[in-house]
């Protein structure tokens, strides 16, 4: 197995599977000569030539709309919009169109497009560069949106996005890029949409997140153990549709709960986490469920001191914790 | 590059469509599938004003452009992404009266969508047809990409697209002709001018007179043709084709025409046209324009009028018999497709 950052899985998940299949390409703003702004498609261009590497005009609904247009016609698009907080114009091409096409159609058609974007905080990204979006896109029936925290996850999931007949909106914490290394399986380690991995097995308490605070919890449960607290954390890796039986399972095993993500908290991803062990754990609870969230403010300010008040932090984690633990 | 907006001339003599590569076989057909548009929509009406169904969205007095331009395209190679008034271009395309019955009555076996959309909204992968949605515009960027598609994989097939005037404000429109202009994709833009967008006029949509203007700004020609003339229609869409099939890229052609009823079913037209405009426009429906050509041109005699008469309302009465009766969805059909692979674990 050989070691990569994420980004270089994400890479490499595409080269694998541009290679593989004839029908898989890329559209989007600056993939092309440069290689993407975070150079996710470094170097493709030069290997598969203009029309398997698209530089498209700056219109997001349109690099969209002309996915849907060519995965009708056979092909099989990876869309990358430059930064999650620019999808808003495309929007309706997602959430109208994509998602809406085998219901409309009563499966007719199916749409094999994978919208790639990168997601979340602190990098001094601000207003407009560090937003979360996985609670306003799960929300859509006939979508699936997946975020994984690593790369093997990174590599897999993108491959079986890839592969999937239907739409899948990939969210890229942009701060793991570079920051997160791991292991990568060789050719097909493809991770199937839908399946949480649990990361570190415990006892006492659970906390469940994705992305970048996969890390942050996975810090903490070390300095918990440090205090004779075992904490067991999962990785949900798919947002939709979520793995509840894993969230059951880890409620059942340690009665208490905490959910960490930093997408804002109003019916964020851990309220629908809080309401399936409602619905299906209530009895095996020891405390009641807790979250840890972004606030409800409109995004992650570009100011320092605003941007680390934004963003839950394994401090703030950690304290929450011992207060779970303690309950 | 030609950019600059021509109008195709109506040439008159006896044996336009002759002319154009068409036999009297194929100028009949063109006819009656526009017949046929027109009664089913007919049908429509009255079953809707006599409370058996909730919902009409009429192609009358647009069959013209939409039959005129379909008529040039391969069925089943070629791709439409039409809007809700396009009946003629899905006829056109392999749809049957009972389909649209089916749809018009939301039935479970309507093949558009299992009876979950409004009539009107057609897609069938078989028939190249892609799924239309209710927002308007959106599937100008589909065009562009099915033509993009192609070619990716060096093939001349080309994807015609229909859309209102209203609808070329969204900015979708504007995307979409830009980037089939920069990669020359075989798109056929089409405008089916009717002057009104629900109420509001032309004059209150676009500052220019002609929107075929605009494709100059994406380096294609546009076309202004009249839409009332099925076969003006079919000679600006041939050309497009032909153009698209070489791969010189796209063309907007803005057939200027006009709706015959109210928007929908919903809508009082009373309230923003005057009953003189309309009247005037039904002296130039594009059925008995083309009706009058063909029996003076010698292609449409008595005996073979009475024929197509005759089968367009036994297709009709069948189809209404047909889908009426049919059974509706399901509660269980509610929870299905929402994707082609639900995850199972
Ligand atoms: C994005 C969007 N906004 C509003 C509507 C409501 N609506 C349906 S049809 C229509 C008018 C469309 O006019 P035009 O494009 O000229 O087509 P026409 O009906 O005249 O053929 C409107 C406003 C819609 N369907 N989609
Ligand atoms: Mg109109």
């Amino acid at each position: 197995m050989a070691t990569r950052t994420v980004i270089e899985a994400i890479r490499e998940a595409m080269d694998e599977e541009m290679a593989r299949d004839p029908s898989v390409f890329l559209i989007g703003e600056d993939v092309g000569q440069r290689g993407g702004v975070f150079l996710a498609s470094d170097g493709l261009f030069k290997k598969y030539g203009e029309y398997r590497v698209i530089d498209s005009p700056l219109a997001e609904s349109l690099i969209v709309g002309v996915a849907i247009g060519a995965a009708v016609n056979g092909m099989r698009p990876i869309v990358e919009i430059q930064f999650a907080d620019f999808i808003a114009p495309a929007f309706n091409q997602i959430v109208e169109e994509a998602a809406r096409f085998c219901y409309r159609s009563a499966g007719d058609f199916n749409l094999p497009i994978v919208i790639r974007t990168p997601y979340g905080g602190g990098v001094h990204g601000a207003l407009y560069h560090s937003q979360s979006i996985e609670a306003t896109y799960g929300h859509i029936p006939g979508l699936k949106v997946v975020a994984p925290s690593n790369p093997a996850d990174a590599k897999g999931l993108l491959k079986a996005a890839i592969r999937d007949p239907d739409p899948v909106l990939y969210l890229e914490h942009k701060r793991s890029y570079r920051l997160i290394r791991g292991e990568v399986p060789g050719n097909d380690g493809v991770v199937p949409i839908g399946k949480a991995e649990v990361k570190r097995e415990g006892t006492h308490l659970s906390l469940i997140a994705y992305g970048l605070m996969l890390h942050y919890c996975l810090e903490v449960a070390e300095k918990l153990a440090t205090e004779g607290v075992s904490a067991e954390v999962l990785d949900l890796r798919t947002i939709k549709p979520m793995d509840e039986a894993a969230v059951i399972a880890t409620t059942k095993k340690t009665g208490k709960v905490l959910v960490v993500h930093e997408d804002n908290r109003f019916a964020g991803i851990a309220a629908e986490v809080m309401a399936v062990i409602m619905e299906n754990a209530f009895d095996s609870l020891d405390a009641p469920v807790m979250r840890l969230t972004g606030p409800d403010v409109p995004a992650m300010p570009f100011n320092h001191v605003l941007e680390e008040a934004f963003l839950p932090n394994p401090e703030r984690i950690l304290a929450k914790a011992k207060e779970l633990a303690a309950y | 590059m030609a950019t600059k907006t021509q109008e195709v001339e109506q040439k008159g003599g006896q044996s336009r469509h002759r002319s154009l590569g068409l036999s009297d076989e194929q100028a009949l057909r063109i006819y009656e599938v526009m017949r046929l548009a027109r009664a089913i929509d007919e049908r429509m009406w009255l079953i809707n004003r006599q409370g058996r169904a909730p919902f009409v969205i009429s192609c009358q007095g647009q069959e013209g452009a939409q039959v005129g331009v379909a008529a040039a395209l391969k069925p089943g190679y070629d791709w439409v992404a039409p809007y809700y008034r396009d009946a003629g271009v899905v006829l056109w395309f392999g749809m049957t009266a009972r389909d649209q019955m089916l749809s018009f009555f939301a039935r479970r076996e309507d093949p558009n969508s299992g009876g979950r959309q409004m009539p009107g909204h057609f897609g069938s992968r078989r028939l190249h047809i892609i799924t239309t949605g209710s927002p308007v515009g959106a599937q100008l960027p589909h065009a562009a990409g099915i033509a993009l598609a192609f070619k990716q994989r060096k093939e001349d097939g080309v994807a015609a697209v229909f859309f209102g005037e209203g609808s070329s404000s969204q900015g979708d429109a504007h995307e979409a002709m830009n980037f089939a202009g920069i990669h020359k994709l075989g798109v056929i833009f089409v405008c089916e001018n009717n002057g009104y967008a629900i109420s509001v006029p032309q004059s209150q949509q676009v500052a220019v007179q002609n929107l075929a203007d605009r494709a100059a700004g994406y380096g294609f020609p546009g076309m202004v043709v009249d839409g009332n003339d099925v076969l003006a229609c079919y000679e600006v869409a041939k050309q497009a084709v032909e153009r698209a099939r070489r791969g010189d890229g796209p063309m907007l052609i803005e057939a200027k025409t006009y709706r015959l009823t109210a928007h929908s079913s919903d809508d009082d037209d009373r309230r923003y046209r005057q009953a003189e405009e309309v009247a005037l426009w039904r002296q130039k429906d594009p059925i008995q324009r083309y009706a009058k050509y063909l029996r003076e041109s010698g292609s449409l005699t008595d005996a073979a009028e009475q024929e197509i008469t005759e089968r367009i309302s036994q297709q009709v009465d069948e189809a209404t018999e047909y889908a009426e009766e049919a059974p509706d969805p399901t509660p269980d059909d509610l929870a299905r497709f929402v994707y082609k692979q639900e995850p199972r674990f």
